[in-house]
């Protein structure tokens, strides 16, 4: 015990006959604040990027303004809010945004879920069928879109199949009623393999024994897949759907490219509502209005979700 | 005691463990996968058929492919810019978040930062809709539009948080022995960070880096903001092209496979990762 001792006093008596380095007091100086010092660049970015402009479009939401440099924004109280309930463009947007998402979310998770049973089995290209089901999610999404438009094209694309055998011509992106059940199908194509690769590590995590107990008890496949397989799943599922759903409120590229909300306004989604209002429209203060509305949506679902990561991990 | 192996599994849904080998199980798995290559397929397709051949009705299956709508997609004017704007705003926002993220993701890990790691996967929820007025307008008023600095700044809205989030996960299996055993030796916390747990982290740096990298590739919404004509990247320049091709399927076709067949290869090399970049440790896979 006491050597050491001696020989650290003597280190330091040593260190003090050399003064320290600026370069190492700052390094002791960052070492004793640590977990103060390192995330503060982040922290900092962070704030600018979300915080500052969330603070910002809340204020412009109290103002009218088309971005002129020689008006500034004209304080207006609760106006544009007061617009934003009685507008009906937004409401349309609230339904179509809804009624994509529920499709989406609920199409996306039994199909994913079902996909992922098969998938758990070992098979011969299994890792190539697992790489290729990465593609649809991880494409540039404008390309993805590129590619679907050409497909549903109503004059050269891939129905056109069927005129062959006398089907009349069918444009679904034209048909009010079709039209979001088409670009949520684009959605479960390009997401459903999301749902799909959580449900495959999820399964990859269950416990084995309530299995042998199962097969021991004589148990269907159909009953083990009812009883033990999805009650254990739930979590993940909840966890899966919930990231869905929050995303799939978020989904742009698809509607964007391919139908821009029309026919009429019958696709218009909040997302691409918001976006036309602040950067083809320029109004900004009614679009600052809508930003706040939609951030709340997204943050009412996010906070769903933080409660149940919360209670479960 | 019968081993749990020797027990014949039927009918279960263990991951992993059954085989499934019969030619109906294969079929199955066709079947699966088709819909989802589908449109890569008809894509390709496309881009290889005349302009008389891709307007067909009915599409052909069968025709003699040609190059002509590579050629003209790559001699378009400036597109070696676009390119060159994809790949620096690219490397600049992965790299920024890789600067700034690392040290954040291994205090959060260490320190077991909660309410941080809460707060980064707020950023990853809130959409870049609802915070990219504010952006567009200052960056108008500091006359940085059109700038890489800003279009880099705001596609840290998403790489930052991506970066950080991945390597929370790496940093936590850390082996803490290893640290400690580096930090008896008298290294100071950040030397062991900089020289023992970076070092060793490379491989989660490189897939933090390479998913950052094609997510800002991928991104049209900022790029198309905040960017302009100095700074449009690839898939800017893509949609804008939609109405130019309208009548020539094919030049568009082969647009698309150009501009996501980089992102497609790079791809391979992050599959194991992807899940916990975009489901954000909702599980550790």
């Amino acid at each position: 015990m006491e050597t050491p001792q001696v020989h650290r006093n003597t280190l330091s008596a040593s260190l003090a006959a050399r003064p320290l380095s600026v370069w190492d007091r700052l390094k002791d100086w960052v070492d004793k604040r640590a977990h103060l010092v390192y995330p503060a660049p982040s922290t900092l970015v962070l704030v600018l990027l979300f915080i500052l402009p969330i603070a910002y479009t809340v204020y412009l939401s109290f103002h009218n303004w088309n971005i002129s440099a020689t008006q500034p924004p004209r304080p207006v109280g609760w106006d544009n809010y007061v617009e934003l309930v009685k507008n009906e463009r937004f409401r349309g947007a609230l339904v179509h945004t809804f009624y994509y998402s529920l499709l989406a979310v609920v199409l996306e998770t039994v199909l994913g879920t079902g996909i992922a049973l098969v998938f758990a089995r070992e098979f011969v290209g299994r890792g190539i069928a697992r790489t290729l089901f990465l593609f649809p999610m991880m494409a540039t999404p404008i390309a993805a879109m590129i590619g679907w438009k050409i497909i549903l094209d109503p004059s050269t694309g891939v129905l056109n199949i069927f005129r062959q055998w006398g089907m009349p011509p069918f444009a679904p992106l034209a048909d009010k009623t079709w039209v979001i059940p088409t670009l949520v199908l684009v959605d479960i194509w390009q997401w459903t393999p999301f749902v799909t690769l959580i449900v495959l590590a999820g399964l990859t995590a269950l416990p084995q024994e309530p299995f042998e107990a199962a097969l021991i008890d004589g148990a269907t496949g159909w009953q083990t897949f009812w009883k033990i397989t999805l009650p254990l799943l739930q979590p993940v599922l909840v966890v899966a759907a919930l990231f869905r759903t929050i995303d799939s409120l978020k989904a742009f590229e698809n509607v964007f490219v391919l139908t821009r909300g029309e026919p009429g306004y019958a696709s218009e989604t909040l997302n691409l509502y918001t976006y036309l209002e602040a950067f083809e429209y320029y109004h900004l203060g009614y679009a600052s209005s809508l930003m706040i509305a939609y951030f709340l949506i997204i943050l009412a679902f996010s906070l769903v979700l933080i409660r149940l990561r919360r209670s479960s991990w | 005691m019968v081993s749990p192996r020797t027990i014949p599994r039927r009918g279960g849904h263990l991951g992993g463990r059954r085989k499934g080998n019969s030619i109906l199980f294969y079929v199955l798995v066709i079947m699966i996968m088709a819909p989802f290559i589908f449109p890569f397929a008809w894509m390709v397709l496309s881009s290889f058929k005349s302009e008389a051949d891709v307007v067909a009705i009915p599409p052909k299956l069968i025709f003699s492919p040609t190059l002509a709508n590579y050629f003209k997609i790559f001699t378009a004017p400036n597109l070696d810019r676009y390119f060159i704007n994809s790949v620096v705003v690219g490397l600049g926002s992965s790299l920024a978040a890789l600067l700034l993220g690392l040290p954040a993701a291994f205090s959060i890990a260490r320190f077991r930062q909660q309410r941080l790691s809460l707060a980064i996967l707020l950023a990853r929820i809130i959409p870049a809709m609802s915070v990219l007025l504010p952006w567009f307008v200052w960056f108008n008023i500091l006359d940085l539009i059109d700038t890489y600095p800003a279009v880099i700044l705001a596609q840290l809205s998403f790489t930052l948080p991506l970066t950080i989030w991945i390597m929370i996960s790496f940093f936590e299996d850390f082996p803490r022995e290893l640290e400690d055993a580096a930090l008896i030796d008298g290294c100071s916390l950040s030397d062991c960070f900089i020289r023992v747990v970076l070092p060793i982290s490379v491989p989660g740096i490189v897939v933090a880096f390479l998913l950052s990298f094609i997510f800002s590739w991928n991104n049209y919404l900022i790029s198309a903001i905040v960017g302009g004509a100095d700074t449009k990247t690839l898939p800017v320049i893509a949609y804008s092209q939609i109405g130019y091709y309208q009548t020539d399927i094919g030049a568009m076709a082969a647009s698309g496979i150009v501009l996501t067949l980089p992102v497609l290869i790079l791809t391979f090399f992050v599959q194991r990762y992807v899940v916990r970049g975009l489901a954000f440790g909702a599980l550790k896979a």
